[in-house]
């Protein structure tokens, strides 16, 4: 994990935190943008994502280019009162040297938003590569915030530094 | 995710209240925001709304718009997955832009069901992990529980026990010749559960079937790489060459007619997915199956115990070998497509879903005729008619039949029932005998 001191924005992790999904964007080979909706983990500083080797496209894509961009924009499956919305774009490197539990410290935070998790766990025998993971960890350098949600408006944007 | 027609992407993006826009910014990260959105499939565009001038790409740029939905459910996490990826040049259009939409993907799980995408995901996992040289495990038990699926073999157990208990009405149950038989007798049913991998892995029945279940589609060992060929073949071998060391040393105890029901039970066994017979290739599984797991056992393991041929044993075995001629029957439904694209021509795939109902409803019916007219002719004792206490179960099975045929994930529990109805009328037919052996 990363510093303990959060440096993303409050409003951010508070999003970031009860966000059950949020999107992906990676940049493929032919320089185009290409979106996956993922469960977003945090813990304030560096935002962390998962990805079966089964699913392995973005995996490659981040590691040619790990220039990407996360945005939490969907009222249903960011269930905040009031509603706002993020865009976060930062650096990011695929975290793989142990596929078969390494993403397994993150368990923590999944299980929070999707405590289903454990069921399919404990039959790890039956989907096997599924649990196979590579972790996306994701380090912001810019944050677009939209208080009211209304993302048509001009965004304040939060330039991060310092973050590691 | 798939490629989606276009038109159709189109049409099922407005059933989402809002999009993503995506694109690639001056600097080389790419910027994702919400917008709201009007969509056309016929003319192949949709009209994205007002923008923060600020966050427009530049005019022709290629965007993508994703469209995303989920059903949280708490406590669980969510369902209801689906998303819908479109792609292609943007104009402005006032404060908005209109993006001409070229090429589109997208999942939907109720389209997709999860577990068939994840498998449809499988070979391009494993050249991932080739890749990063690291192989999926599992702990050594797993592996052997899943390599030799042995949760299936109560389809011996039943059979082999049939055959000692027929033995024991004749007074002649010998416990160390019935467990020698019985042994022998796994080790050549769980030989064939690996033959029957490594066959159907080469002729590429398992890799084209897509919708495994923990019934169905084989251990799928081979296919995840959590076990070689070469260890499988290893592994088979060994199986066999037990259970034919035990075969010899049987038939040269209890009499040299072992030899031949042995010799037919392996045979079988090899014949069933080998070339050049592949009998389940032909259609032939299901009565592959009824004379292995039926008559053969039950009757290898009486010679094993009396030294002796008879017809009790062959004629006792009847309605379990119907019965487990149906789990592979029904197995097999989930497996149609994948089996259909391999050349893997069992009945099933002749059938069609009306036929295969009928054909599953007939032999179950035969089971249980069969079960009382036995009785009735005095091959089996009175008590064994315990067995019919089952019938509400086939009655279920009937009923998933007809109501989840198209369904591999939904005919489940269809399956669990099913295999449950061998178990369990075996058993009770066991148990008649007895307590017929015993009063």
């Amino acid at each position: 994990m990363s510093d303990p001191t959060p440096l993303l924005p409050p409003s951010v992790i508070e999003l970031l935190d009860v966000a059950l999904v949020g999107e992906l964007t990676v940049v493929d080979e032919a320089g185009l943008p290409i979106t996956y909706p993922l469960i977003p983990l945090s813990d304030g500083n560096v935002i962390y994502l998962t990805s079966s080797v089964l699913f392995s496209r973005k995996l490659r894509h981040i590691k040619a280019n790990p220039k990407v961009c996360l945005s939490l924009t969907d009222p249903v499956a960011v269930p905040v009162e009031p509603f706002h919305r993020a865009t976060i774009q930062g650096d990011a490197r695929v975290v793989e040297e142990d596929v078969h539990e390494g993403w397994e410290r993150l368990l923590p935070m999944w299980r929070a938003k999707e405590p289903v998790i454990d069921f399919f766990l404990k039959k790890r025998f039956g989907i096997p590569l599924f649990f196979e993971r590579s972790v996306i960890e994701i380090t912001p350098h810019r944050v677009l915030w939209w208080e009211d949600g209304r993302a048509s408006e001009p965004a304040r944007v939060y330039e991060l530094t310092g973050v590691s | 995710m798939a490629k989606l027609e276009v038109a159709d992407a189109i049409s099922r993006a407005q059933t989402y209240p809002h999009a993503v826009l995506a694109y690639v910014g001056p600097d080389g990260y790419p910027v994702n925001i919400a917008v709201d959105f009007t969509g056309s499939a016929t003319g192949a565009v949709v009209d994205v709304g007002a923008l923060d001038p600020d966050l427009r790409p530049a005019d022709g740029q290629e965007v993508e718009l994703t469209f995303s939905h989920i059903r949280p459910q708490p406590g669980v996490g969510y369902d209801e997955r689906r998303y819908v990826n479109l792609w292609g040049p943007a104009t402005p259009t006032g404060a908005g832009l209109r993006v001409a939409v070229r090429r589109a993907s997208g999942w939907d799980e109720a389209d997709t069901p999860f577990f068939e995408y994840a498998e449809r995901g499988v070979p391009a996992g494993r050249d991932y992990l080739d890749e990063l040289g690291a192989r999926p495990r599992l702990s050594g038990l797993w592996t052997v529980f899943l390599a030799t699926r042995l949760p299936f073999l109560t389809a011996t157990v039943i059979p082999v026990g049939l055959g000692g208990v027929v033995a024991a009405r004749d007074g002649a149950f010998h416990t160390l010749w019935f467990v020698l038989a019985l042994v022998a007798a796994i080790a050549v049913h769980l030989g064939l559960n690996m033959a029957n991998d490594l066959f159907d892995d080469a002729n590429g029945a398992d890799a084209a079937n897509v919708t495994p279940t923990p019934f169905s589609g084989g251990s799928r060992v081979l296919q995840y790489g959590l076990v070689t060929r070469r260890a499988m073949v290893t592994g088979c071998a060994t199986l066999y060459a037990v259970a034919v060391g035990l075969g010899l040393f049987l038939a040269a105890e209890r009499g040299w007619g072992l030899l031949w029901i042995g010799a037919v039970g392996i045979v079988l066994s090899l014949a069933y997915s080998a070339p050049p017979l592949r009998l389940v290739h032909r259609g032939l599984g299901e009565p592959v199956t009824a004379l292995g797991f039926g008559p053969v056992m039950a009757l290898g393991a009486y010679f094993a115990c009396t030294g002796r041929w008879s017809w009790q044993p062959v004629l006792a075995s009847l309605p379990v070998a119907l019965l487990i001629a149906l789990v592979l029957y029904v197995n097999q439904i989930p497996d149609r497509a994948g089996d259909a694209a391999s050349g893997k021509r069992t009945l099933i795939v002749r059938f069609s879903a009306a036929q295969v109902q009928t054909g599953y409803a007939v032999t179950v019916v035969g089971a249980f005729v069969c079960i009382v007219a036995e009785v009735v002719a005095g091959v089996t004792p009175a008590w064994t008619l315990l067995a019919l206490a089952t019938l509400p179960l086939a009655w279920r099975v009937w009923n998933g039949l007809r109501a989840h045929y198209g369904d591999p994930y939904a005919l489940m529990p269809t399956m669990q029932s099913n295999i449950l109805l061998h178990l369990l009328t075996g058993l009770l037919f066991v148990l008649g005998y007895v307590i017929a052996v015993v009063s």
